[in-house]
């Protein structure tokens, strides 16, 4: 028999999942798509963004303020401070190393990586960290909350429209153009007239900002937070990256949902014991047949 | 000179020893020897001697006041680094002592290897920290007792409330796949599956730290659960009872000690409200637990370790078992143990028919208006 409403349930529970990851995952692709980097640093963005909004947040609701402003500051200032700490690991572990071997700069952003994870432990605290609720339950949406909360709805109406918006800004604008000439050949870009460095950066200051945004939203739908949990997510979101074809914009959004997907209907139709082994070997399985990933070109354009 | 020097080293070495052998016979007429068995060095010391200082502490104050059946009460320390190989010599070489009830071991490997061998000796030997379940639910071991809950008795509490409290008759298990929740979930599903009353509509096990769990709790949901039982750790809780209650589903939430901690109530705030978890008998207002872990403390200028009040009981119940028996008589010794309550820092206990203490344990706890209240 078949159940649609079940079906129905999962899908959409992936939907969000994917969502989740796909937030996370469009730094990652656009980073890589333009120094061909990959910043495990990235998740750690996400994780301070998240802390951010927290003390913000936490700070903002002694003093009685209403929730939407609060939602509205806090994010505000995880942008801000995100991309912030994503301009300054640039320029500290990828700029000095952008003439040196691939792995060179990927160690770095390892050891990146670990640097935050350990000063956020060491700063803040080991424990779990409960988040406020920032998006408020809709009264107009409580007959249909039992299938999907409001929260929900916002990460997956959210990470549409940043995906828009990025696509847009890399198709239509000058800084977009700059941006794909940078991606396409970083020394002709630079020889005609393009402030490479100045590229570089933004992507970071964009990448970070998306991470920051993500972790405002997740951390509010799931409600806690620790110093670890920007590896955790960074890693699926990479893998989604991968599958989607990494350097590709509706790719890092196509493979996550692809991952949500798997991993919901995999939980509920067979086992959630498995679920992480089956999520990998279908992402072998995909690279397999298309080693760039879905949407990924094997050389030409990277965004 | 050099050799008279070093024959005189040697008799004098002969001599004490024989002295000692002398002082042993002469003084075994009229102790009571009360053999304490466990880790005293290597990875797994400090399992041990808590155990043994808690054994001096006991038998200080009891041969202060008279000791056992007027007789003194002298101790037999031996090691068994927690090694079950060791620990088949060190019972042996407590048996050719002449030891009359031990006090270990501590770990549940080095106790099974133990206990056939005081079994042929007819010795009563009482853990205050073995949990294997089997070491007193197989039978092979009528001599052992122990004053610490087995393995499954959080499982056991966890389904026994849910079908007999909670009257739920489908119960979803879940897990987070580590060696502390799966083993608490296979316990629980066995019990759920022996009664006749509920039946397991799920089993699961969920992937610690995953971003959310919707697709495990739609599966609960469909699976129709009245109760959920999960075996695991606080933040896969937490998070879990946020998404059935964002779900608005009302199912129950059972858990384990790793759940019933403050910080799954700071975390999962308003969610948290209502969730029912297992953990240890709160001991912390006996006033012989305050007594005990003072005389510690004057003793030995520290706070006492693992097992230190479970050995504190459990020294106190061996000992009270021959004062009331009249004798070290194993079968004497046994019938008080089972039917004699003693008073003990965790409460008054007695032992049942297996050997686990009755009365020791965990409570049912439930968050109520943001924290965690015992239930009776």
């Amino acid at each position: 028999m078949f159940d649609l409403e079940y079906f129905l349930e999962l899908f959409l529970g992936g939907l969000t999942r994917g969502s989740i990851y796909a937030l996370i995952a469009l730094g990652y692709t656009m980073v890589y798509g333009i120094i061909e980097l990959i910043n495990f640093a990235h998740g750690e963005i996400y994780m301070i963004g998240a802390f951010t909004a927290l003390i913000i947040a936490s700070v903002l609701t002694m003093l009685g303020w209403n929730v939407v402003a609060i939602l509205v500051i806090a994010s505000t200032a995880a942008v801000v401070y995100s991309s912030a700490y994503g301009y300054t690991v640039e320029k500290m572990a990828y700029k000095p190393l952008r003439q040196a071997p691939r792995l060179s700069a990927l160690i770095s952003a390892i050891g990146m990586s670990l640097f935050l994870q350990n000063y956020v432990l060491l700063a803040q605290t080991p424990d779990f960290m409960p988040f406020p609720s920032l998006i408020p339950d809709l009264e107009f949406w409580e007959p249909y909350a039992h299938i999907i909360s409001s929260q929900e709805v916002v990460i997956i109406i959210t990470t549409a429209v940043v995906m828009i918006l990025l696509t847009f800004l890399i198709k239509f604008t000058r800084i977009g153009k700059a941006m794909r000439a940078t991606a396409q050949d970083r020394n002709m870009a630079m020889l005609v007239g393009i402030d490479v460095d100045r590229v570089i950066s933004v992507t970071f200051l964009i990448g970070s900002a998306t991470a920051a945004l993500g972790g405002v939203l997740i951390a509010s739908h799931i409600g806690q937070i620790n110093f670890y949990v920007g590896f955790i997510a960074g890693i699926k979101a990479f893998v989604a990256a991968v599958l989607g074809g990494i350097g590709s914009i509706p790719g890092a959004v196509l493979g996550s949902l692809v991952l949500g997907w798997t991993e919901s209907f995999f939980t509920g139709y067979v086992s959630s014991d498995y679920e992480d082994v089956f999520a990998f070997l279908f992402l072998v399985f995909i690279l397999i047949f298309r080693p760039a990933g879905i949407l990924g070109r094997s050389e030409s354009e990277k965004v | 000179m050099k050799n008279l020097l070093g024959k005189l080293f040697v008799a004098s070495v002969i001599g004490m020893f024989l002295i000692a052998t002398m002082a042993g016979i002469g003084l075994a007429a009229d102790t009571i020897k009360l053999g304490v068995a466990g880790p005293h060095s290597g990875d797994l010391a400090s399992y041990g001697i808590p155990t043994v200082k808690a054994a001096e502490l006991v038998v200080k104050e009891i041969n202060a006041k008279g000791g056992v059946l007027g007789k003194q009460v002298e101790l037999l320390v031996e090691d068994d680094v927690c090694k079950p190989e060791v620990a088949t010599n060190t019972a042996t070489k407590l048996i050719s002592e002449k030891v009359d009830v031990v006090l270990g071991h501590i770990c549940s490997g080095a106790t099974k290897a133990a206990l056939g061998i005081y079994k042929d000796s007819n010795i009563i030997a009482m853990s205050p920290s073995a949990t294997n379940p089997a070491l007193t639910q197989s039978g092979d071991y009528p001599n052992f007792y122990r004053t610490i809950a087995s393995d499954d008795a959080q499982a056991k509490l966890e389904v026994d409330f849910a079908i007999n409290v909670l009257k739920v008759k489908k119960i979803a298990v879940l897990h987070d796949k580590g060696d502390y929740g799966k083993g608490l979930a296979e316990f629980a599903k066995g019990f759920i599956e022996k009664s006749p009353k509920a039946e397991v509509v799920l089993y699961e096990g969920i992937t610690p730290g995953a971003v959310d769990y919707s697709a495990v709790v739609q599966k609960i949901k469909r699976s129709k659960a009245e109760a959920v039982i999960f075996g695991g750790y606080h933040p896969e809780a937490s998070k879990i009872v946020s998404q059935m209650r964002k779900k608005r589903m009302k199912t129950y939430f059972i858990s384990d000690d790793g759940v019933k901690d403050e910080t799954f109530i700071k975390v999962a705030q308003k969610y948290a409200e209502g969730v029912y978890a297992t953990g240890p008998k709160d001991v912390s207002k006996n006033p012989m637990a305050i007594a005990a872990t003072e005389a510690h403390k004057k003793a030995y200028g520290q706070d006492p370790g693992a097992f230190f009040l479970n050995a504190y009981a459990a020294a106190l119940a061996l000992l009270n078992g021959v004062e009331q028996a009249g004798s070290t008589d194993y079968n004497a010794v046994e019938k008080a143990l089972r039917t004699q309550f003693v008073d003990t820092p965790l409460g008054k206990i007695r032992f049942d028919e297996k050997g686990d203490a009755v009365g020791v344990g965990f409570s049912m706890y439930q968050v109520q208006n943001g924290e965690y209240v015992e239930l009776q």
